[in-house]
């Protein structure tokens, strides 16, 4: 947005360029196209340290991940002291759902029938997402408290109980991206566009 | 007012001499009657115009007669009594809440919005820098994805049934200002929302949207934000799920891909019978309810204005229309205005009930052409499984003989 001349910034400019600056403007064609909007410079400079500090994302192609490792003999053990109350032993039927489970063939039912359970082995198309939400939300008791060996630990552990890799993998910010996630294909943008077809 | 205590307010000049006169004028009152039905609140007197009435106070509460209450619900939501309000702003204290980790505690002197990724300039704004920048303000609705409850009985209130949606005027800081200051890179497509609540809640928001007509909110209703709406900042994106509002807003990361957070791929995506899910199915369809009559009211026979409220994510209702006899037939409802885009906007109808048995319905028609669906049209487009988010069916009322309202409760599938 354009602020109106009210809205400008304080600049110590001398009336007269301020009016020559104003016919320029006036007689120039690129006003709207070619000049730099105007900026009230409001805000600090944000230091490359104060990004790091919150910039904790983890993208799909792996953007973001720590350099660390862990394995899913190391993530049974932190499952069942921290995850397994909540989640279930073995990631089965515990009080928020069930983690780990896959139908035969990975088929992709859920549209059709309500009572099938969605599963990280079975629903979530991204391994990564579940470096991401372990490390910034979890466990529920102590969010943010896992280290990053940690994570990659019960992020192995959660994919192994789900048959995704094979027990003994060592995990870490190299090979997480390549997992082929079984649902990985299935989700469509929105085609939901409102006029006159329900959708 | 008794003679001895008005002239001592009134008759001051300026503003000093007008405040202490109040202050006099208070601390006089302390022995008066006034005082007195201050303390006991309770009784109403038989007759209001005999008695001194209660006199100003810090805060405004409701009237002891009235009761309205959000219902908090597994600990995770609570609902908008809509069926308690007129009109289309909902009291902030009445804004529906939906958290992931409960709400922070956030000082707002500490708090700070990091916007940085692909920008020229990544900036760091405090509360204070953001009241700087020129501010808007605007009406619209936030509702959450999740909003019809698929199992409700016959008597469930509107509130119950679908109460994760309320109305605020938001004022804040428009994106288009801050992406400005910061400078969009080339190929800046999608933005990362982040909270500084516990589950440091994140979406993934295209730039598109931010352009449009996105805004980081830092008032309500003419007030600072509600803790439970993210106090002391929460992101504005009129029409959307409320999920993608991200509270307690601390950071916006540009980049030119989604994030694939765990709220856009586990959960808020959308099953489908042809064995995909829909994603990023962020618009909220048209919709309506009625919330006059409805459970647990009571009909007398004769004139009855049917009301309730209309709104869509997709910009402004064009009409609402009304069925006494189950969707066999409809009427046009009145709007009542301003009609505003992404606005609960309210409808209404006089009907006489002639004591026969009725069944209610309303059905919402956006400025796009879409009409409200029933249950079996969307349970058709999508499958039966698509059964948690962005449910929007026309919902039925039953007038039984005897002027009881029930819902009518039938299963999603």
């Amino acid at each position: 947005m354009t602020p109106r001349d009210y809205g400008r910034p304080t600049r110590s400019r001398h009336t007269t360029h301020y009016i020559a600056l104003t016919l320029l403007l006036i007689l120039s064609s690129s006003y709207s196209s070619g000049s730099e909007p105007i900026r009230y410079g409001i805000g600090q400079h944000a230091s490359q340290a104060e990004i790091t500090a919150w910039d904790i994302d983890i993208k799909p192609n792996g953007e973001g991940l720590p350099v660390a490792e862990g394995t899913a003999i190391q993530g049974q053990v932190l499952y069942a002291n921290m995850c397994e109350q909540c989640h279930g032993v073995g990631g089965i039927d515990g009080s928020f759902g069930s983690l780990v489970g896959r139908l035969p063939g990975d088929i992709f039912p859920f549209g059709r029938d309500p009572t099938v359970e969605k599963t990280v082995g079975n629903y979530w198309p991204y391994a990564t997402t579940l470096f991401d939400y372990i490390r910034r939300a979890m466990p529920f008791d102590a969010p943010g408290s896992l280290s990053n060996e940690d994570v990659y630990s019960l992020v192995a552990y959660v994919l192994q109980e789900n048959d995704i890799i094979e027990a003994g993998i060592l995990l870490d910010q190299s090979n997480l991206p390549d997992i082929q996630m079984p649902a990985r294909d299935r989700f469509v943008p929105d085609d939901r566009h409102g006029g006159n077809e329900i959708r | 007012m008794t003679e001895k205590n008005k002239p001592r307010t009134i008759r001051t000049g300026s503003r000093r001499e007008f405040l202490a006169g109040i202050t006099v004028a208070s601390g006089s009152l302390m022995g008066s009657s006034l005082a007195q039905a201050t303390t006991n609140t309770h009784a109403a007197p038989q007759d209001p115009t005999k008695i001194q009435g209660n006199g100003p106070s810090a805060n405004g509460l409701r009237s002891e007669h009235e009761v309205l209450e959000r219902l908090p619900a597994l600990n995770i939501v609570s609902l908008t009594p809509l069926e308690q309000l007129h009109g289309t702003l909902t009291p902030a204290d009445l804004h529906f809440e939906r958290h992931h980790a409960g709400i922070p505690k956030i000082d707002p002197r500490e708090h700070h919005l990091l916007l940085h990724g692909m920008v020229d300039r990544p900036l760091k704004f405090s509360v204070a820098d953001l009241q700087r920048l020129p501010a808007v303000t605007r009406t619209c609705f936030i509702e959450c994805s999740g909003n019809l409850n698929t199992r409700a009985t016959e008597k469930a209130t509107v509130q119950m049934l679908c109460g994760l949606t309320s109305q605020s005027e938001w004022t804040g800081v428009s994106l288009r200002t801050l992406l400005n200051e910061a400078g969009l890179k080339p190929g800046a497509s999608w933005c990362l929302a982040e909270g500084s609540d516990a589950a440091v809640m994140t979406r993934s928001i295209p730039v598109e949207k931010l352009l449009d007509d996105a805004m980081v909110a830092y008032a309500q209703n003419g007030e600072p934000l509600r803790p439970a709406q993210g106090y002391p900042l929460r992101l504005l994106l009129p029409g959307w799920e409320g999920n993608t509002h991200i509270k307690w807003l601390r950071r916006l990361e540009l980049s030119d891909s989604p994030f694939m957070t765990r709220e856009e791929t586990s959960k808020y995506t959308d099953p489908l019978k042809d064995d995909t899910a829909r994603q990023f199915s962020v618009v909220m369809d048209a919709r309506s309810v009625i919330t006059n009559p409805s459970y647990p009211q009571q009909l007398e026979r004769g004139w009855h204005e049917i009301r309730g409220i209309a709104w869509s994510g997709r910009g402004r209702i064009r009409a609402v229309e009304i069925s006494v006899d189950g969707g066999k037939s409809w009427a046009e409802a009145t709007l009542q205005g301003p009609v505003l885009p992404t606005a609960h906007t309210r409808f209404g109808l006089p009907w006489r009930w002639d004591g026969n048995p009725a069944e209610i319905a309303s059905r919402a028609i956006d400025e796009t052409g879409y009409v409200q669906p029933t249950r079996r049209q969307l349970i058709a487009a999508r499958g039966p499984g698509s059964s948690l988010y962005h449910l929007n069916p026309i919902m039925h009322w039953l007038v039984e003989r005897d002027g009881r309202v029930l819902y009518k409760a039938e299963p999603w599938a």
